[in-house]
Order: C-alpha cells, then structure tokens, then sequence
C-alpha cells in the first residue's frame, strides 16, 4: 500500500479512513459478532418466511422484554430470562388459540403487547442496571465478554438444531399433513421450530434489539425468495445478503455515528428493494416488461 | 367389522370443526384391500373430511380407525398411508421442484439426516417415469399446469410404497387423457396390491375403474360393490332430495344444506 500512496496521494487518507474503524478492537468484535448474528438470522428466515410466521417473530421478540429484566434482576444470564419468556409466550399463544375462536394474529396481537408492557412495567419498576434502551435497539459496540459467550452459545444450538432437522423443518413448512402421514411427530416439529425462533430472537438480542429483530428474521429469507426457486439457492441469497448488511452496517455505524442495529436493517431493506424491482424472473421490472411484450415467452 | 382385518376400517366416526358445523356423524365404512373404492358424494359432503380423519389430520370427536388393523399412529409410522391432496391444499409458490416433492415420499425411509439412498433415488426416478413426469423433474411445483400437478403428487405416494393410498379427487380440472392415464396407474397399483381410496365426482367414470363404491353424504349412506351400490336410487338420495326417513338418525340432527 505505501508504495501507492505516492501515485494516488488520497488514497493514503482514505485508506486510512477506511480502516480506522478496524483499528478499535471493539469494532472487530462488533463486526464478528454481527456476521454470526447474521448467518444465524439469515438461515432461520428462510423457514419462517416460508412458514408465514412473521407475526410470530414479531411476538417473541417483544415477550422476551420481562424475561430480559427478570434475569437481570437475579443476576442469571439474559439468555436465559429471554428464551423463557420467548418461549412461554409462543406456548401461551397456541394455548389460547386452541381454546378460544379468536384468528392467530388477534391471538398474537394481545399476548405479546401484554408480554412487553409487562417487560415496560418491570424495567421501570425493578432497580437495576438494566438499560431498557439497549434491550430495544440493541448494543453491538458496546457488547460485554459474557453476553458474547450468550450469543454464541444460542446461535450455534440454532445452527445445529436446523442443520441437524433441515429436511424435517422443510417439510413442515411445505406439507405438514404429508410429514404427519409419514409419521413424523408434527407436534415436537412446531415446537421445535418455535424454540428455534425464540433462541434466535435471543442471539440478535444485542445486535438489533427486540424491535428491529423481526427484519432480520424475515427480510433476508424474503429477499432470497424473490430471487430464486430452489430453497438451498434460497438460503445461500440470504446467509449472503443478510451477512453483507450485518457486517456494512456495523462499519458505517461507527462511522456515520448512528444506530447499529438501524443500519443494518436499513441495508437489508434496500436489498430487498433491489430484489423486488430487479428480480430475474419475479421482479416488478422483468413482469412489466413481459405484460408489455406478450409473445416473449417467459421462463 | 372387525378392527383385526387388513383394509380401512372406520367405525361410527363423527367430525365437528372448530366452527362447531357437524361434518360428518355416525359414518362407518370399510376399504377391502387390494381393491380400488370410490368415495361419492355432494360437495360440501364430507369426502375430504373423511380422507383427514382416516389420516389422522383431523380428530373425530367419536369413532375410531383402522388400517391394516393398526392405529393410525402405527400406520402412519410403519408407512402404510400415503396421501394425495385437493389441489387448493398446496403452497404451490414454495421453492421445491417436483423432485424435492417425490423425494418426500421416501422420508420415512431415510435416517435422520434424510440423505437419499441409491434406492431412494432409484424410486425417485421411477415413479416419476411411471406418472410420465420425467422431463418436469427439476420444474418448481408451480410451475406445471393442473394434471402435471396431480402426477408429481400421485409420483410421491407411489415413491412411498405404503399399502394404502388415499386420492382426494385427482380427476379435478384434469384432462380425459391424464384421467385415463392416472386410472391406468391406479389399476395397476391395484393389481400390485395396493389398497386404493379415491373420491371423485366424476361420476361416469366411476364404474369403470372402481371395485367398490360408497356414497357419502354427512354419513356413510350406502356402500358395497360399485354394481350394488352404484345405482339410480342411491345417487338421487346422495346428491339429491334427501328422504330423512332413511337414514340412521344423528343424535343431534345437523341441518341440511345444498350447494
Ligand atoms: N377446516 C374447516 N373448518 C370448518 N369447516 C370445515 C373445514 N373444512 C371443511 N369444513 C366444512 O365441512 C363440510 C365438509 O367439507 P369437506 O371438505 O369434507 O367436503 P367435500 O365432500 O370434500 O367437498 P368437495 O367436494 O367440495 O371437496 C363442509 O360443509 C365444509 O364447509
Ligand atoms: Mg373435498
């Protein structure tokens, strides 16, 4: 590089701009932490979106608020308070579906506003140092040692559970009555994808925050979906774009000074806006353009 | 009736959605194996009702079923029960091809991992080649036209090899030459010894190709041999006004409707 420096005199600045952020230590761990964050978000989008639960994303990002507090309170890993609630409110919702004649998303509507305002309530009301704007917008720069281990800890059973029952999880998002007539048990299926979305939830906690979690959990997968109609092409798009936002928005956070967990989604949603309109096959520019010349025949 | 004997046995079965309607009450019938049995009634009649309880898809409120003399359960577990679904029952934007869809077929018979065998491929293949879906392998399921839809779905029961096959109307927007072929496959089926349900309301075709016959409506109103069951009288009580008087009397009498 120095021997550029004197042919391209601004590069030296800029080089020097650019790589600033990385000199920070805190910055590469942000960045790392991100990446992962993202390619465990990525990987769960793909099912959810398929599934139709974003709403339910959604839920569990705000019920895990009490649990947050709870934990913090006595002292036991946020994870752990989070998944729980998270968890517990995904129970309560079938619960109260099954029993009542009331549609899932007025079912989801009222349990997870009462989960977070209950969360409001506690975090204004227990003494701790708990900071509710960080449980809200998330803190990726300022991440503590523990609550990487947490992450890490949460991402990777993620991974492994969705590795380990891909093809399952598939097909309960496909044909759930073909996986029961095969003899898979559908019950533990949808239990366990909902654990899946609650560990989820708990591992972008740092990293987006509860009310930003739910684009990293759709936006990726849907972004993939437009593109493409292979579901393993699907998850490669969106580990892809989801990762490319993690880690560009991390950077220009610091840069730019704003929310971390702001930019990021802001990156994917202009991803997913890039899909939409120039999709090979599926994109609003590709079908305008087939409508106004019918005889090329399409794909 | 016994619950010991090979076939579909389903027993006194009653079905209330959730929206508290009364879909079917006190239905009993009985699928001999090795035969093709159609499943005849109004729309609205309770075949696909019928078809999701003996899947185990819905819960019937009282009644039971069984297949080769197992549950359910068991049935499903040891994959003796395949399933072909009304069209309007499948997510046909989802990003798997039409041989993603077969190869669902041969889950049940893969570890847990679900990585596919020679065999599996090998059936794979060959259920594609018998429903002469071939050349649509690696076609997104969208993206085939009505009967092309049907035959990857009658290509996954077929790659699942169980002894029973229920066909919720797969003659449905289906052009008389598919028809003709997918029957062809299901004689053949028969005469391999697979036990075929099939509902249908293509009702001239019905005495062509069907061993045994019921008619449903709300209730198992009549079933036997196609020839016995199959006649004028039956259809007009089925389908038309119906004699109240001669049917088995519901505990609580469900109103009756016509669409
Ligand atoms: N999920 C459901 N919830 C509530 N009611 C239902 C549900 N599914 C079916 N029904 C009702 O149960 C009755 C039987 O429906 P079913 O689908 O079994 O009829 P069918 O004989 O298969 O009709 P078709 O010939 O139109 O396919 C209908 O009156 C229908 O409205
Ligand atoms: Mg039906």
């Amino acid at each position: 590089m120095n021997n550029l420096v004197p042919v391209f005199g601004f590069l030296g600045p800029l080089w020097q701009w650019l790589m600033e952020p990385l000199q920070a230590g805190f910055m590469i761990k942000a960045i790392w932490v991100s990446a992962f964050v993202g390619v465990v978000c990525a990987v769960l989008s793909c099912y959810i979106t398929l599934k139709g639960w974003s709403l339910m994303g959604d839920a569990v990002s705000h019920a895990v608020v009490p649990g947050v507090v709870v934990a913090y309170a006595l002292g036991l890993p946020f994870a752990v308070g989070a998944f729980t609630f998270g968890f517990g409110a995904t129970v309560i919702i079938g619960y109260v579906k099954s029993q009542t004649r009331l549609k899932e998303d007025a079912v989801i509507g009222v349990i997870f506003t009462g989960f977070f305002a209950f969360g409001l309530v506690l975090a204004t009301k227990i003494p701790s140092n708990v900071d509710l704007f960080h449980i809200l917008f998330g803190n990726v720069l300022g991440i503590s040692q523990s609550d990487i281990i947490q992450t890490l800890i949460a991402g990777g059973a993620t991974l492994a559970i969705i590795l380990f029952r891909r093809k399952d999880l598939l097909l309960f998002c496909f044909d759930p009555n073909h996986a029961k007539a095969i003899g898979l048990n559908t019950q533990l299926m949808y239990y366990t994808l909902l654990s899946v979305l609650a560990l989820t939830i708990v591992t972008a906690l740092q990293t987006a925050g509860i009310v930003l979690v739910v684009a990293m959990l759709v936006t990726p997968g849907a972004t993939a979906y437009l593109l493409t109609d292979r579901f393993d092409h699907m998850l490669a798009i969106s580990v892809a774009t989801s990762v490319i936002s993690c880690v560009l928005g991390t950077y220009f956070s610091y840069h730019l000074d704003v929310s971390t967990g702001g930019s990021i989604v802001v990156l994917m949603t202009i991803l997913f806006a890039l899909a939409m309109f120039f999709a090979p096959k599926y994109g609003i520019l590709v079908q305008k353009l087939r409508r106004q010349m019918p005889q090329v025949p399409t794909v | 009736m016994r619950s010991d004997t090979f076939g579909i046995t389903v027993e006194n079965i009653s079905v209330t959605y959730s929206n508290a309607h009364l879909a079917l009450y006190n239905a009993s019938c009985y699928v001999q194996p090795g035969t093709i049995t159609g499943l005849v009634g109004p729309n609205g009649g309770g075949k696909s009702t019928l078809f999701k309880t003996i899947m185990g898809f819905v819960n019937p409120n009282q009644g039971r079923v069984h297949v080769d003399g197992l549950s359910v359960k068991m049935a499903q577990k040891r994959q003796l029960m395949a399933y072909v679904p009304q069209a309007d029952d499948v997510d046909w934007n989802f990003p798997v091809s039409v041989a993603d869809v077969v190869m669902m077929g041969r889950y049940g018979y893969m570890n847990m991992l679900r990585i596919p065998s020679r065999e599996d491929r090998r059936q794979v293949s060959e259920s594609l080649e018998r429903v002469g879906m071939t050349d649509f392998a690696h076609r997104q399921i969208g993206e085939l036209s009505g009967g092309q839809k049907k035959r990857a779905f009658l290509a996954r029961a077929m790659a699942q090899n169980s002894r029973v096959i229920l066909l919720d109307e797969p003659f449905t927007g289906v052009d008389v030459k598919t028809e003709k072929r997918i029957v062809n496959l299901l004689l053949q089926l028969r005469d391999e010894g697979h036990t075929i349900l099939v509902s249908t309301h293509d009702l001239a075709s019905i005495s062509t190709f069907c061993d045994r016959t019921i008619l449903l409506n709300r209730t198992v109103l009549a079933q036997g041999t196609t020839a016995d069951t199959f006649t004028e009288e039956n259809l007009s009580m089925t389908f038309g006004g119906l004699p109240l008087s001669s049917l088995p009397q519901p505990r609580s009498l469900p109103q009756w409707h016509h669409e």
